[in-house]
């Protein structure tokens, strides 16, 4: 784990990726800095972390995008498959790399509360706990883009998708109060997404009939809840998505909540998707 | 010791590899031999570990490398195809990695490399990018990746592919080289390529293995098999009846007969060569022999004979005789 993992960061640093990265966070981070805590005079660096959340829209892909498809795309996926290693550590050894590359930034924004400090009074047991979340909020969206990296063979591809997936859940807290929270819209709301995920698992295994029977499993015992308890769908779908929003999570932690829950959701994602990507991996060796 | 039990691979409802059993015995060079698309390559994925088998087993010294990889993995370099190398990093850069990644002794690692790398013929180009290396040179560092961690085995998939004929040579020679101290299993569709270097052919056809033996043997198996053709002027019953009663004379066919002359193509066995019998018995029987030639079934012919299907190969044959009984009109 430890050679992939030396690997890695040797080459983020041999190319641009990283040095792209931690100037872009960067500069955003010090464009907010000096709008709300210089310019505005806010003794709260939290707030500037609460509104640079976009960044990870530029900056996930940058990291992620290479990480798996490449090894793929120089054929250097047989050498790993080779090596005395398990796929997990070598995703580890991966993701490691990326967290590294990632905490680099996060290093240097620890030094801007002790800064504002010289200036006015700063909670710091908030604003570091912020920063914290931030990293880990951060940490979950690097796992995410490092599976859609193992889903191709191609960096554009990983980039696009990537970038769509953290715009979506970027907006998806907005997006779903959008919708009434009446039942009926629950309902579609939530029909939608049961066809989503059968649609997709019909395009991953090939068999339609799989597909249908998830569709049918899932859309079922909605119909039922919604015929003999619709009260229960009210407001449900807003919920949910509050609750797997990984940007919605960072704001009890602004609001100077040490969430545990938090950190648990932060860590299940990161877990999940590093799963998901040892698990892509090994399927490739079973196709 | 590579024992390779039963192993069949499918790819959806196609068959790459099916009911493949072999063993790979230490200290030799072997030699993978198909026609493209044979499955050398899936069963050296399979082999390396790089792709799972859908039936069957593959023990490396007794370690199963679907049940115990990291054991049975260590005791194998591999070469795919197209060498696994990081464009990016210098030759030097990426073999201390793999060193690194294959869990070589810190101590040891700089020697190693250093010692592949001579091995190799590598070390003045220690230094450089990947990147802009030629084929040769890739090739080279791929098999120097390979040979790190000391492994007693090195699987090649196709070596010689895309190498000028210099090259062909020098990794020819490199080969032998490895021959010598670890056992070797190179794969390629060429077949001059395999008999000059592999103490062991094992011929693979659509998934299946045809044959297994020394090249020599395998020659052998064509020089029983030799056929003379003849043309005589005279009448087929009787040419025929009379080419039948020389010893060593297996079997004799009519190819064809054109102006009191007739084509025959005479099947030989044992090693008597019975060509100066058959001038004298004819010449006996006033039938004069206008042509005689003689024709060692070579590696080639054994190969194709081996790797076609049977329908096909008479086919094949028929048109071959039809061609050479124009050229002979």
């Amino acid at each position: 784990m430890r050679a992939i993992y030396r690997r890695e960061l040797k080459s983020y640093f041999n190319g641009i990726a990283a040095y792209i990265f931690i100037a872009f966070i960067l500069l955003f981070v010090g464009i907010y800095t000096w709008s709300y805590n210089l310019n505005g005079k806010l003794p709260f660096f939290e707030y500037v972390l609460a509104n640079v959340g976009f960044v990870f829209m530029l900056i996930v892909p940058i990291l992620t995008m290479r990480v798996i498809s490449e090894e793929k795309k120089q054929r250097t996926d047989k050498l790993l498959y080779s090596l005395p290693l398990s796929t997990t550590q070598i995703v580890m050894g991966k993701y490691l790399a990326m967290l590294t590359v990632f905490a680099i930034p996060i290093g240097v924004m620890c030094f801007y509360p002790l800064i504002l400090s010289r200036f006015g009074y700063i909670e710091f047991v908030t604003t570091y706990g912020s920063i914290f979340a931030f990293f880990l909020q951060g940490a979950a969206l690097i796992a995410i883009g490092m599976f859609l990296s193992s889903l191709t063979e191609n960096q554009i591809v990983a980039a696009v998708l990537t970038f769509a997936v953290v715009l979506v859940s970027y907006f998806m807290y907005s997006l779903a109060s959008l919708i009434s929270a009446s039942a009926t819209m629950s309902l579609i709301a939530f029909s939608v997404l049961i066809a989503a995920i059968g649609g997709g698992a019909w395009l991953a295994t090939k068999k339609p009939m799989f597909g249908l029977c998830i569709f049918g499993l899932l859309e079922i015992p909605l119909l039922a809840i919604f015929v003999i308890k619709p009260a229960l769908l009210e407001g449900s779908f807003q919920t949910l998505i509050k609750n797997i929003s990984v940007f919605n999570r960072l704001y009890s932690f602004i609001d100077g909540v040490f969430d545990l829950v938090g950190i648990v959701f932060f860590l299940s994602v990161i877990f999940l998707f590093v799963f998901l990507t040892v698990q892509s991996l090994e399927k490739r060796r079973w196709s | 010791m590579i024992e390779v039990k039963n192993l069949s691979k499918n790819y959806g409802s196609h068959t790459a590899v099916k009911d493949l059993s072999f063993t790979v015995e230490s200290g030799q060079v072997y030699g993978f031999l198909g026609p493209n698309g044979a499955g050398k390559s899936t069963t050296m994925n399979i082999i390396t570990g790089c792709l799972a088998a859908t039936q069957g087993q593959v023990l490396i010294d007794g370690y199963d490398i679907f049940d115990n990889p990291k054991e049975a993995k260590k005791k194998i370099g591999y070469l795919p195809e197209l060498p696994p190398v990081y464009p990016d990093m210098s030759v030097y850069e990426y073999l201390l990695f793999v060193a690194r990644a294959k869990g070589v002794a810190k101590a040891d690692i700089k020697a190693q490399v250093d010692a592949v790398m001579a091995k190799t013929g590598i070390s003045d180009v220690s230094r450089r990018i990947i990147k802009v290396l030629s084929k040769g040179y890739r090739q080279r560092v791929g098999i120097a990746q390979a040979l790190l961690g000391d492994p007693e085995t090195i699987i090649l998939d196709e070596p010689m592919v895309g190498l000028d004929p210099k090259q062909i040579i020098e990794m020819r020679e490199l080969i032998r080289q490895l021959g010598t101290d670890h056992t070797v299993i190179l794969s390629s569709h060429i077949l001059s390529e395999i008999s000059a270097i592999c103490d062991r052919v094992m011929i693979i056809s659509k998934g299946r293995l045809v044959a297994v033996d020394t090249p020599e043997n395998l020659a052998r198996v064509g020089e029983e098999k030799r056929i003379l053709r003849l043309t005589v002027k005279g009448d087929a019953d009787a040419v025929k009846e009379a080419v039948c009663s020389v010893d060593g004379v297996s079997e004799a066919e009519l190819t064809s007969s054109e102006d009191g002359c007739v084509s025959l193509e005479i099947g030989m066995s044992g090693d008597t060569d019975c060509r100066e019998a058959i001038f004298y018995r004819l010449a006996d029987a006033k039938m004069p022999i206008l042509a005689m030639q003689i024709n060692k079934v070579s590696l080639e012919d054994i190969f194709l004979d081996l790797t076609s299907d049977k329908a096909e190969d008479e086919t094949e044959v028929q048109e071959v005789e039809a061609d050479e009984g124009d050229i002979q009109a």
